[in-house]
């Protein structure tokens, strides 16, 4: 888990490299020891409730990488013209926007994933990791700085409601991407864990997941 | 950095505009594709409550759609309407089950989906009727295939919004709607009796009559919604099967 942050890197040029070692912690940092979710304690909702299953939980991860990637991009080009007194609202226009094509593309392509995820792509909008990154990275960065730094928090979200899903699906429906798992090793009759459909089952995994990576990152709450 | 009110007007404006813009263009530009993934999933739908679509997709359905389906529209009386107030035609894909589900019983639409078998535009396999009712967490639909008796349901599909994944939402699972094949909505004396779930998985076989099915462990809630369901669109479809005969018919020799 830990293995991202202790990557070397080895030189530095005159003109900053496009990874440099700066940069590549914007990326790392987010990933696992200053996790949106597990340390930053954001974006709680949506790993609840859309992470029953594998395949919509990977729809809303690569839809919520998408929209930080270009609400950061956005925000950074325009971060000298944005006035100071609406910045919220410029960024909750970009976002909305985001969010709004995102959820039309996927009811125009993948229809029965739009039905599933519902309210829950329009609700990228009021994830808190989105907007975060913008007040407190974008509007003082470099475009491709923010860049980075989205991807690193979108992964970071990503992974971890990935492994939530994981367990919750396999646990919960004895499925990983609907394929039947127990069924194929050969466990014909595995019981299905019912607590893990419900959202308790997710705050279980979560806390599990927090445990762990603290554990491992010796990082404790002031 | 304090910027003047007219800076901060003019660029609210012009973000506005462009943001709009782009939303509108991203809108217009893939209606078409979106109004025709609306349609693919209402119609496979439709087939899927009597035929098994296996692996088919896209323009496949919708030709076997064309094939096999010949759709009307009836009031609660069982007379066909064809003509909205407004004189425009009824088509019966577009009626909207939810919105109609709003409306009082005797106000609503009723949709029936006629089935032939593929290359047999006479023979009659199928009446496919929708239905619409509320599980636990939020509305349960689908459509229900009787068989040319009008008593004997020959598949139905069924889908939900929110139900609990692994618990109610199991209705959507073949196995579920497997178990309603064959069952009888009318009982010998010719009474509606619908089919309903029983609480709890491994009833036993005497409980299982023609009349009932299994139910699911965990989900008691969401299978009484589907039975509700059932038995109130049976109901209201009931005028229809008459006027079609065959229903009464059959009960009268059994």
């Amino acid at each position: 888990m830990s293995t991202e942050t202790t990557e070397k890197v080895v030189e530095k040029k005159a003109a900053e490299a496009l990874l440099s070692k700066r940069r590549k912690k914007f990326v790392n940092d987010p990933l696992n020891d200053d996790n949106p979710i597990t340390v930053q304690v954001l974006g709680i909702c949506s790993a609840l409730a859309v992470t029953t299953q594998m395949r919509p939980t990977l729809t809303m991860a690569i839809s919520v990488i998408f929209v930080m990637v270009f609400a950061n991009l956005i925000i950074s080009v325009m971060r000298s013209l944005v006035p100071t007194r609406v910045r919220i609202i410029v960024q909750l226009a970009v976002i909305a926007t985001l969010v709004t094509l995102v959820s039309e593309v996927l009811k125009a392509y993948q229809y029965d994933m739009y039905k599933q995820l519902s309210v829950f792509v329009g609700l990228i909008i009021t994830n808190c990791i989105v907007m975060g990154r913008l007040e407190a990275f974008a509007l003082a960065n470099k475009p491709w700085d923010s860049i980075l730094d989205a991807v690193g928090n979108g992964v970071g979200y990503s992974w971890i409601i990935l492994a939530v899903a994981f367990f919750r699906e396999l646990f919960g429906s004895g499925k990983l991407f609907g394929w039947p798992v127990f069924e194929a090793i050969g466990i014909e009759n595995f019981p299905n864990n019912g607590l893990m459909v419900t959202s308790v089952g997710a705050f279980f995994i979560l806390g599990l997941i927090i445990w762990v990576q603290r554990n491992k990152t010796g990082y404790v709450e002031h | 950095m304090q910027q003047s009110n007219t800076y901060v007007i003019i660029f609210s404006a012009v973000l506005t505009i462009v943001l709009g813009g782009l939303l509108s263009m991203a809108n217009q530009g893939l209606k078409p594709k979106q109004q025709r993934s609306v349609e693919l999933d209402t119609k496979k739908k439709i087939l899927g409550s009597v035929t098994d679509l296996g692996k088919k997709k896209g323009q496949e359905v919708l030709d076997l759609y064309k094939e096999t389906i010949e759709s009307s529209v009836y009031d609660i009386e069982g007379n066909i309407i064809e003509t909205d107030e407004k004189g425009a035609q009824i088509i019966a894909e577009n009626v909207n089950i939810a919105k109609n589900f709003k409306k009082p019983a005797e106000q609503r639409l009723y949709p029936v989906f006629i089935y032939h078998a593929p290359g047999n535009k006479e023979a009659i396999e199928a009446y496919i009727l929708p239905v619409f009712g509320k599980g636990l967490w939020g509305p349960i639909y689908g459509f229900v295939a009787l068989d040319t008796d009008l008593n004997t349901i020959k598949g139905i599909s069924l889908d939900h919004d929110k139900e609990t994944p692994g618990l109610g939402a199991r209705i959507t699972g073949k196995d579920i709607q497997a178990r309603y094949v064959g069952k009888k909505i009318f009982n010998e004396s010719g009474n509606l009796v619908s089919v309903s779930m029983l609480k709890g998985e491994s009833n036993t076989q005497e409980a299982l009559d023609a009349h009932h099915i299994d139910g699911m462990s965990g989900a008691t809630i969401t299978g009484k919604g589907v039975n509700n369901m059932l038995l109130d669109y049976f109901g209201y479809y009931q005028k229809f099967m008459e006027k079609k005969g065959t229903a009464t018919n059959k009960v009268a020799s059994l």
